[in-house]
């Protein structure tokens, strides 16, 4: 044989040398525009959210936008120092840690629910999702009525001698804004779970029937196990929900609320209208931080227990 | 033991409807009040407004919650429609706002996910993941950002401050990603084979392809940014630019009677959305479930 056998591999490669050869392949030219679809996007994403962040960590390092001196951790301590961000913090991290485990733990009840034979079973899942779409702002009235010292609420407790109490004024002021969030995001958090709940091998579950295992079992070995990906990610979600709970809070108190549902948000407000870029800065990376290592820490839970689980 | 099933179908289609009943009744209330004359609604409802603007002031007043009107008017709409042009005003800054957030946003995000779809090398890999992270970051990180683009930009108190950043927001390009992985890469080859374009497989086969997917998104987009209030507080000085999500709070004493029938007006749009799009809702929300893959 004279001439090597040309393989498709040795073509490849010879095109790869002359790479200019490639540019007048019309395929290769067309796959260069899907490939720029990505471009209006990723620009954007860059122009809007990461460089204006990096600078914002930047800003978080030094002493003022304008003499540029490094201070590094000091913006930082000052922040953590600050009694009213202090405030702020524990109170977003007290709200968030009772309503993300109710939000999960109640719309899997939901879901369950519905799981169970019973009828009108689509009018129900219509009913548990139609919050999801009123706005928040809407129902604030209503929140407002039923809240109201003299309002419902307080009437129904009186039933069961419960004193009255000020809702928004009081250390109950949280209770109000938790049964608002709750009502806003379960009918989400269900149709996820319901999802899952649907995708449990039917088989495995007639198995564990035929073996004599009780309900408890059931629940707890297999279907906890198959939904542990949906609990992430119902727990990842409901968490950031409850950072935007702001917007429930600010439609039912205004600007200044009662200290207990004084959050994050109101505190970024203030350092917005104090045009304070450190302070603001400062807090803007310490959430992101904070948000980072917590789902870390989630991701980390859900591979240990539900690692044999498609995603 | 049929009876004892029987018993347990009976409790647990009670509880449902329990709880059925408590998630409307926020929505019903809003909407049978909304219907009730100036008079019976302060009447009503006159001491919370007043306990709001001055809280000072002991509530000796009671609040009386009624379902059903004593009388059904349609006062209230008619003075929102016709005698107080604010109101409307506001509601059409809101539209102006989330109308192109919802279009742009979609377009974009069909744009980035059909580049996705296509080729999976490192860089996208890493770049997919990267819009996650961006996705689950709380709004107020993404906040001050937005803010300081806006200084520089000179955008600041203008609505193109809002609507800018709505519209790269991930979320869409993450679940319609999502969506198109589903595709069979069959249909994409045959076309190509065809002879089609870049363009034309985008537009012709993919985008009709994913037709419910890009509803059930502009659903949950528009849902999210017709609720907004973070955003106009920090980037619009201006309350002119309000849109209704932020003004319907500062509603006073004076206006109670208007109050339910704004806020009727202001949720129609998502819910006649919800009523005629729920099947795809529920499909676009099955598919935000997991983070990965």
């Amino acid at each position: 044989m004279k001439f090597p056998a040309v393989t498709p591999s040795a073509g490849k490669s010879l095109a790869r040398r002359f790479g200019k050869w490639r540019r007048w392949d019309p395929y290769k030219k067309d796959q260069w525009i899907s490939k720029a679809f990505l471009w209006p996007s990723l620009i954007g994403v860059a122009v809007f959210f990461v460089l204006p962040f990096l600078v914002i960590c930047y800003y978080s390092l030094i002493n003022n936008p304008n003499q540029h001196d490094f201070v590094f951790l000091d913006n930082f301590i000052n922040l953590i120092h600050n009694s009213a961000f202090r405030t702020a913090a524990y109170n977003t991290a007290r709200f968030s840690a009772v309503a993300v485990p109710l939000a999960v733990i109640l719309a899997l009840g939901l879901a369950a629910l519905l799981e169970c034979r019973i009828p009108l079973k689509s009018q129900f899942r219509t009913f548990f999702l139609s919050p999801m779409m009123v706005p928040v702002a809407s129902v604030v009235l209503i929140w407002q009525v039923l809240f109201n010292y003299n309002g419902a609420i307080n009437d129904f407790l009186a039933v069961f001698g419960v004193d009255k109490i000020d809702w928004f004024k009081s250390q109950y002021d949280q209770v109000a804004v938790i049964l608002l969030f709750l009502w806003k995001n379960l009918g989400y958090n269900m149709i996820l779970f319901m999802a899952a709940l649907s995708n449990i091998p039917r088989d495995l579950l007639e198995m564990a029937d035929i073996e004599g295992a009780g309900p408890w079992f059931k629940f707890v070995r297999i279907k906890l196990h198959f939904l542990s990906p949906t609990i992430l990610f119902v727990t990842i979600l409901s968490l950031i929900n409850s950072f935007k709970v702001f917007r429930e809070i600010y439609l039912l108190t205004g600007d200044y609320p009662y200290e207990g549902v004084y959050l994050l948000q109101h505190f970024m407000n203030n350092a917005f209208a104090s045009l304070d870029y450190q302070r603001l800065s400062a807090a803007a990376v310490l959430m992101a931080i904070a948000m980072v290592i917590i789902i870390a820490i989630l991701f980390y839970i859900e591979d240990r227990f539900g690692k044999d689980v498609e995603g | 033991m049929i009876k004892k099933r029987y018993f347990s179908r009976g409790a647990l289609t009670l509880i449902a409807a329990v709880f059925a009943v408590a998630f409307l009744l926020p929505t019903v209330l809003t909407i049978t009040n909304s219907f009730m004359s100036q008079t019976e609604l302060s009447a009503n409802y006159g001491a919370i407004f007043s306990s709001l603007n001055d809280s000072s002031s002991f509530v000796s007043q009671r609040v009386n919650l009624k379902f059903i009107p004593d009388k059904v008017t349609f006062g209230q709409y008619f003075t929102v429609l016709l005698q107080s042009p604010d109101y409307l005003l506001k509601f059409w800054n809101s539209v102006i706002l989330v109308v192109p957030i919802v279009l742009l946003q979609v377009g974009i995000a069909a744009l980035a996910a059909y580049s996705f779809f296509r080729y999976q090398g490192k860089f996208r890999t890493f770049v997919f993941f990267f819009y996650v992270i961006l996705m689950l970051m709380p709004y107020q990180v993404m906040l001050v950002p937005n803010y300081l683009v806006a200084r520089w930009t000179g955008l600041l108190d203008s609505r193109w401050s809002i609507i800018l950043p709505g519209c790269f927001a991930p979320f869409s390009v993450f679940l319609l990603t999502k969506f198109m992985k589903r595709i069979p890469v069959s249909l994409i080859e045959a076309a190509r084979l065809d002879g089609a374009s870049e363009w034309r497989i985008f537009t012709r086969v993919c985008l009709p392809q994913c037709r419910s997917a890009l509803y059930s998104i502009a659903i949950l987009v528009f849902i999210d940014y017709w609720n907004m209030v973070e955003q106009p507080l920090v980037l619009l000085s201006d309350t002119e630019k309000y849109p209704l999500s932020v003004y319907l709070s500062t509603i006073n004493a004076g206006e109670v009677g208007l109050a339910f029938a704004v806020a009727t007006i202001y949720m129609i749009p998502s819910l006649l959305l919800f009523l005629h799009g729920e099947e795809y809702l529920v499909e676009g929300i099955t598919h935000s479930g997991s983070v990965k893959g």
